[in-house]
């Protein structure tokens, strides 16, 4: 035990307890952190991280307990401490950033209130003293008018600024140690480099320690001094973060630095006749108009990707296209025939043409009915189908996603992982045998290495079968991945259409420029260097 | 501020058309008795010639469009016409009445309201306690025992086992305040059975369900003591619930009164529409139904009012 | 599931005691009773005795026979009640949730408008109009819940009909009919079972509240609620015998209470 450590965690392990079954969630971690370290945390979803991140706080949520191991903080072992002593060094010594500030922050009380609420509880300001402290800040985390801002309600500000709030929150008692959990997961690329850069900024200016703990390897290289991998509860391999990024050891580590570098082989180029078009395309939901005057096409074998953030209208295309969402005014047609706007109106075979995929898997498939009876019913509907010969064309069909007819036939989704279960969903949709299939952020809810296999098999469905794809994202990695054409949507508008390569390659529209710059790249640095550029810009 | 008065006013609205909606189901129940009114409220003695007299002077020689909207502007100015039964003017059978009932529900409520409170607020707090346990097992019971049942066991045993009480509500309006509230001591405990455990049990739920929100984990992060997690950072959000909770449930006390007059044959509203009902006295029924109606509307239409109005993203709007 | 059956709570168990217990009377009441449901067999009121155990009621009929029948009665009467209440509640919520727009704004409202008068007093006012009858119990009351089955039906089917594989139903073009019975009742079935063991109590409780009011269930037909109606004078005598059917009531609706309120507990996946 050497003094220089701020926190050290010796052989920890915890168990989930649940309907009277014990899981192991960490199985024998160590942690060492000294005082100004910040350490990246980084794994797939079910490696433990939030779970090892909350205990290094002493807590664990309800159904975890922790089994064994040492929690030692400033040389004091935090699992010998009782609940008040515990609660004497939450948010004064050790402090926490949330994944969904949105959710985190209480809805029925001031910004200002909940950030100052622990120093003035604890006395060590009065109410002005804490309030000025919050004021300078919100002013580090470049909050706008960071002296109203106290007095604002969460809903009232947007989730890019209530993140950095909850750094300021998590910064008032000038803690030792801060716990960022996903700080910027849920955030669109271009608000997630303002809350990074905010974070980076108060760590360093304050020489406050940090666990950083995220799925995404590119956000971690430009926080962390070091980073640590995990994965089912265990560490794979724990490096400075300039070695692990250049050298990685393991194995697994080696699968989630390359997982961003497939790229699909070039298809056919667009000619003759486009499968699909959609024409000066308009929409509002209520009196909101949320597409405005779109056009694109879809070719035969190729597959357009439409990227954007939230609010950009990429989805809305989509509904609009499947007629989910009639347009107001426009068209979209199919083989040269235009359909009717809203899916009620359309003939059943140009429903059967057009089919969809769902981000969401466990949604977008029926919980009590079996593998077979989801994809068999689109076969039996569409192809004119007896029951027995649906079923074939599920044994079939699963077998081209590559999972065994036998073993998954009599199976219900909520038994499968949620790469099988998104592989059920795209056998569904082939069973029409559709010629147009839109894809909404398909990969977005899996980890890293499952997505890259579900963007393969959509590759390898289109090379054999030529179908045309919809693929709708705002990840750019993905876009790189499988895109043919490319549609960058920015509020309800396209802002630029064109060949993958045309559209990826300067001299750029500012927006395109903006979201290109934003989406972090996989090398220490590089976040330095975006803030230095843009300082520049706004400086010339 | 906009917002939530466009929403207020919209909920009055509401409320208004509601009420209009139901003096329409109200006065066409009339329509729907079978048989000639007048005759049936005559005798099958009575001369063509005084059948004709008395429809006249029901006004049913007129269209029923007409007769609603005179029906209406008459009980807007409390008039509700003349029992069936026995020719009485049915405001003068009812006023008092009222005011009997009113009195019941309101000193039940004012035992029951604080009592569910804390009982719920504690039960949240100790939630999987024992005494959790204990009180949902009871409140289980108490909500799924009829009410004459409830009644009658404290009748046998207060009334009639220990003879504290009288085992008839019997109040008269020269009575003095202190003489009434013991007289009517037993049949607001049973009305406070019954509502305390729906209140207690709803209370409870109201607080829970923050309860396992992250900003209450965000709380916890920070530090912050138990009790003040429920109090400043739980409670405030389970305010709408509560004030719903707690309208519904005095709402639920002015017709729950209905069967407790009953068996203590107090002179209430509830009992005599039961008579009147028996009797097929339709205007009195009328008259009771809409004044039933309307308290319970009131009490919703406060208790969603004042949810809106504590609703922090309606008061501070973006 | 068999592991967790082997921890019945003890509430839980004893309500399945009860209604098993119940269920026997139901289904043999003939061979069980010891007396016929409208028999008089001696002078009224007749004290407890080893003849008539829990004596004879205002008329001079056998007071076990009648609570027994009573069991039948009642019991068959709240089912069938129920179930049409579940009938015309669900129908509406389903409907109303895929179909949205003009249906289903007229559907809420209207209840909506019905649920604003007080339950009992709505069932008052329908019984002035029609006279107090079976079939108009019946009737009314299953209206009258029916209201509160919809209101969860379509709370329910609410949150189902926005998740993305009803989206693709409707995209296949699949009709009315398949998309409630395949798609939204499996999905359905808990809080919906959970729902019909919880009316199943209330319109229990309503129908004998009506029936002790003297304007539900008609003489002589034997029903717990007017069963204490008919007896209630001997109370004021101290004689506890009309409190009878009245805690029968009270047992069974807090057996099933218990029950559900352990299914619920179940299959929201929640530990003790």
């Amino acid at each position: 035990m050497t003094d220089k450590n701020l926190l050290e965690i010796r052989g920890l392990k915890i168990e989930g307890r649940r309907d009277g079954k014990v899981t192991e969630i960490i199985r024998g971690v160590d942690i060492t952190l000294g005082e100004g370290e910040v350490l990246g945390l980084i794994g797939e979803s079910g490696a433990g991280k939030s779970t090892l991140g909350l205990a290094s706080m002493g807590y664990t949520r309800a159904g975890c307990v922790i089994s064994e191991g040492d929690i030692r903080f400033r040389g004091e072992n935090l699992r010998n401490l009782d609940a008040a002593a515990q609660r004497r060094l939450r948010g004064r010594r050790i402090a926490y950033v949330a994944q969904s500030a949105a959710a985190a922050f209480n809805p029925a009380h001031r910004l200002g209130a909940q950030v100052t609420e622990v120093p003035v509880l604890r006395s060590l300001m009065t109410q002005p003293q804490a309030d000025r402290e919050a004021i300078s800040l919100f002013e580090e985390v470049q909050l706008p008018s960071p002296v109203a801002f106290g007095l604002r309600y969460p809903h009232q500000v947007s989730g890019g600024q209530l993140q950095r709030a909850m750094t300021a929150m998590a910064m008032i008692c000038k803690p030792n140690l801060i716990i960022f959990d996903e700080p910027t997961t849920a955030l669109d690329v271009t608000t997630q480099i303002e809350v990074l850069t905010a974070i980076k900024k108060i760590v360093r200016d304050h020489g406050t320690a940090a666990i950083y703990i995220t799925h995404d390897l590119a956000v971690v290289a430009q926080i962390a001094d070091r980073i640590k991998v995990l994965r089912y509860g265990e560490e794979v391999e724990e490096a400075e973060t300039a070695r692990m990024m250049a050298a990685p050891r393991e194995n697994y580590t080696r699968s989630l630095w390359s997982v961003r570098s497939f790229r699909k082989q070039a298809h056919t180029d667009a000619q003759g006749q486009p499968l699909a078009t959609i024409e000066n395309v308009i929409a509002h939901y209520g009196e909101l108009k949320v597409l405005d005057d779109v056009s694109v096409e879809l070719h035969r074998g190729r597959t357009l990707a439409v990227v954007g953030e939230s609010g950009s209208g990429k989805t809305t295309l989509a509904r609009a296209l499947c007629g989910l969402l009639p347009s107001t005014s426009g068209q979209v047609t199919l083989s040269g025939t235009s359909l009717a706007p809203s899916f009620r109106g359309r003939r059943r075979d140009q429903l059967k043409s057009i089919q969809m995929i769902y981000q969401m898997a466990d949604t977008a498939l029926n919980a009590r009915q079996t593998v077979g009876e989801i994809i068999a019913r689109p076969a039996e509907l569409f192809l004119g189908k007896t029951k027995p010969q649906s079923f074939d064309r599920a044994r079939e069909l699963l077998d081209l996603i590559g999972m065994e007819p036998g073993t998954f036939l009599h199976r219900y989704p909520g038994e499968l992982s949620g790469g099988q279960k998104q592989r059920v969903s795209i056998a569904r949709a082939l069973a029409a045998k559709p010629e147009l299939i839109v894809c909404d952020e398909v990969t977005s809810a899996l980890d890293q290495i499952v997505a890259e296999g579900i963007l393969k098999l959509l590759d390898q469905i289109q090379t054999e079968l030529g179908t045309a794809f919809m693929y709708i994202t705002h990840d750019l990695d993905t876009v790189r991945a499988i895109a043919d054409d490319v549609a960058v949507m920015h509020r309800g508008k396209l802002v630029r259409y064109g060949p993958k390569e045309k559209v990826l390659t300067p001299p750029f529209d500012p927006y395109t420029e903006l979201l290109l710059s934003s989406v972090p790249e996989m090398r220490c640095g590089w976040l330095d260097d975006v803030i230095e550029s843009r300082g520049q810009t706004a400086t010339a | 501020m906009h917002q939530l008065l466009g929403l207020i006013l919209k909920r009055l609205g509401f409320g208004a058309i509601t009420l209009l909606v139901i003096s329409v189901i109200v006065f066409s129940a009339v329509e729907f008795l079978p048989g000639d009114l007048a005759q049936q409220v005559l005798g099958q003695s009575a001369t063509e010639e005084t059948v004709a007299a008395f429809r006249r002077e029901l006004g049913l020689d007129q269209p029923s469009v007409t007769r609603y909207f005179i029906w209406l502007a008459d009980v807007a100015h409390g008039d509700f016409g003349n029992s069936l039964a026995n020719g009485q003017a049915v405001s003068g059978l009812i006023a008092q009445r009222f005011a009997n009932t009113l009195f019941l529900a309101g000193y039940a409520a004012a035992i029951a309201v604080p009592i569910a409170l804390i009982l719920g607020v504690l039960a949240a707090l100790t939630r999987r306690s024992l005494f959790d346990r204990l009180i949902n097992i009871l409140s289980l019971g108490a909500i799924s025992m009829p009410e004459f049942f409830i009644a009658y066991i404290m009748v046998t045993l207060f009334a009639l086992k220990f003879g504290w009480f009288s085992p008839l509500a019997n109040v008269t309006p020269e009575m003095p305040l202190g003489t009434r509230l013991w007289a009517t001591l037993l049949p607001a405990l049973t009305l406070n059975l019954v509502v305390v455990a729906h209140m207690m049990r709803m209370t409870r739920a109201s607080i829970l369900s923050p309860m396992a929100s992250p900003y209450i984990e965000m709380a916890d992060l920070k530090g912050i003591t138990p009790l003040r997690v429920v109090i400043r950072h739980a409670l405030p959000n389970a305010l709408a619930p509560i004030i719903n909770v707690v309208a519904l449930t005095l709402a639920y006390l002015v017709v729950g009164v209905v069967i407790v007059e009953v068996v203590f044959v107090y002179p209430g509203l509830g009992q005599l529409m039961v008579d009147s009902v028996a009797k097929r006295d339709m205007t009195v029924v009328q008259a009771c139904c809409l004044i039933f109606a309307l308290t319970y509307i009131l009490l919703n239409l406060t208790a969603d009012i004042l949810a809106i109005a504590t609703n922090p993203r309606l008061l501070h709007p973006k | 599931m068999a592991r967790r059956i082997g921890k019945i709570p003890p509430t839980a168990a004893f309500g399945i005691a009860v209604v098993t217990t119940y269920s026997v009377a139901v289904l043999f009441a003939p061979v069980i009773a010891p007396y016929g449901q409208t028999e008089v067999v001696g002078a009224p009121f007749l004290p407890w005795s080893g003849e008539h155990p829990f004596g004879t009621d205002n008329l001079g009929r056998d007071m076990l026979t009648r609570l027994i029948y009573g069991a039948r009665n009642s019991v068959a009467l709240a089912l069938v009640t129920t179930l049409l209440a579940f009938l015309i509640g669900t129908a509406a919520g389903f409907v109303g949730s895929i179909l949205k727009g003009w249906t289903d704004m007229a559907i809420g409202r209207s209840v909506d408008v019905l649920m604003a008068i007080p339950a009992l007093i709505f069932a008052l006012l329908l019984l002035t109009i029609t006279g107090p009858s079976l079939v108009a119990t019946v009737l009314v009351v299953a209206l009258i819940e029916g209201t509160r089955v919809y209101r969860l039906t379509r709370a329910v089917a609410g949150n189902l009909v926005v998740m993305e594989f009803v989206e693709a139903a409707q995209l296949r073009g699949e009709s009315l009919w398949w998309i409630i019975r395949r798609e939204l009742l499996p999905n359905a079935t808990a809080p919906l079972a959970a729902e019909l063991g919880l009316r199943f109590c209330f319109v229990f409780l309503f129908i004998s509240a009506l029936s002790f009011l003297g304007l539900g269930v008609r003489p002589p037909l034997a029903e717990w609620g007017s069963m204490v109606r008919e007896n209630a004078t001997l109370i004021t005598y101290g004689d506890i015998t009309p409190l009878l059917p009245a805690a029968a009531i009270a047992i069974l609706t807090i057996s099933v209470n218990f029950i559900v309120d352990w299914f619920l507990h179940m299959t929201s996946g929640l530990e003790e």
